[in-house]
């Protein structure tokens, strides 16, 4: 186990952590266009009322990127990655669920 | 190396239209693509699919694919015959999207760089600019018990380079990060300077560690929300009783109230992971029964037949059916 002061100490993107246009597009690789157009498809919702003051919640990075590889990978364009990414997410909290129902009927 | 048959991967004959295999490449890219299938092996085959897909979809690395005959087995230790690539006319492109780091060695073998095939467009993108270096990602795992009290771990990643010929490559690496209190499955950890090199002077990129928990034998997470399923027996549910539960910070003395049924919830306030507000432990009753040859058990569960009026099952024998 490393010694915890030697350890590097990053920032922690939780639910109060918030990025910027130009942190967001650097970080997915992309222009700020496909970030536009994200956010006018209702995939992103950042604060502030244009992109110079736009401040996305950390989760937006998770939905961007996935976003990305959808259209790269399977040419879905963004409103279906708005769909798939709100149906991924039901299909994680389900699973979550039945994980938990799972466990407390295989004992 | 082993022979790579990039039709029988997409399901094709050889004789196969363009269209049919970008049909059948997409059909394969939604059943393998690991952001949506459940298949156990999705990563692994996406890789596979995408990788015959990138030769068969090109004309020109198809043809010279295809010249390498068609007596080739999958499978089959395979090493690319002397000038295999020679006479053919190639637009330069090379890839699109595709990433060439997640190919493997077959394809490396035929289409790597040093042929006409050779990928540098993405690594010379930025030369001369003193441009930031790009961000890195990667996904790591942690124990329940490491985000619960925060812990100093090291981490192993696989760094995308360039090799000594300019090719992309990945290099192991390991890091001592510090993981913060309280961080849950989702959440990023983002390292600045940790990523891709500067190019011309600028800086590196940052790397975002992404966290997700390893299985833990007793919990189930939802969240900052913990699951215990809790056995407890016939009688401690029947009469109440008080009870040792673990929790992440030790373990608590746990009242069951009279009279609770199995999968009865019961919730530990601020017994989950910190956070603001904290997660909170919940404990599911789970009735287990004594087996018969325990003791007096038989004669036991025999009186209660007889001396409690008892019938759980009354709604189902209430129902009459469409009859």
């Amino acid at each position: 186990m490393p010694h915890e002061t030697d350890a590097l100490t990053g920032l922690l993107l939780d639910e109060a952590a918030e990025l910027g246009l130009a942190e967001l597009c650097h970080a997915c690789q992309v222009h700020a266009d496909f970030v536009i157009r994200m956010v006018e498809e209702g995939l992103l919702v950042p604060r502030g009322r244009n992109p110079a003051q736009w401040r996305f919640p950390a989760v937006a990075l998770h939905h961007a990127r996935l976003a990305l590889r959808l259209e790269q990978d399977l040419d879905v364009n963004l409103a279906g990655s708005a769909l798939v990414i709100d149906l991924l997410e039901q299909l994680r909290q389900a699973n979550q669920r039945i994980a938990i129902l799972e466990r407390q009927l295989d004992w | 190396m082993e022979f790579k048959d990039y039709y029988k991967i997409l399901g094709l004959e050889r004789d196969a239209s363009q269209d049919e295999i970008k049909r059948a490449y997409r059909k394969l890219a939604r059943k393998y693509h690991p952001d949506v299938s459940s298949e156990a092996d999705a990563e692994a085959r996406f890789k596979e699919v995408n990788e015959a897909y990138e030769v068969l979809k090109d004309p020109e690395k198809r043809a010279a694919y295809d010249q390498l005959g068609k007596n080739w087995q999958a499978g089959q230790d395979f090493r690319p015959p002397p000038d295999w690539d020679a006479g053919f006319e190639f637009s330069g492109g090379g890839f699109t999207e595709a990433d060439a780091r997640h190919f493997s060695d077959f394809f490396e073998s035929l289409f790597g760089t040093g042929g006409p095939f050779g990928r540098h467009a993405r690594y010379e993108r930025g030369r001369g600019g003193g441009l930031r270096g790009e961000d890195h990602h990667a996904r790591i795992l942690i124990s329940l018990e490491d985000a619960y009290q925060g812990a100093s771990r090291r981490i192993q990643l696989q760094t995308p380079v360039m090799d000594a010929q300019g090719r992309p490559a990945v290099k192991p690496r390991s890091l001592d990060v510090r993981i913060p209190r309280g961080i849950t499955a989702g959440q990023q950890i983002r390292l600045a300077g940790q990523g891709g090199g500067g190019m011309g002077g600028g800086p590196a990129g940052d790397l975002y560690l992404e966290i997700e928990f390893e299985p833990h034998p007793l919990y189930q997470i939802e969240g900052r929300d913990l699951y215990l399923t809790l056995p407890v027996t016939p009688w401690e549910a029947a009469l109440g009783a008080r009870v040792e539960v673990p929790t992440l910070a030790g373990r608590v003395n746990l009242t069951l109230p009279a009279g609770s049924q199995s999968g009865k919830k019961l919730r530990l306030k601020g017994k989950g992971l910190p956070g603001k507000p904290p997660g909170d432990q919940y404990v599911v009753l789970r009735i287990v029964n004594p087996p018969l040859d325990a003791g007096r058990a038989r004669e036991l569960y025999q009186r209660l037949a007889q001396e409690i009026p008892f019938n759980p099952r009354q709604q189902l024998e209430d129902y009459q059916g469409a009859a």
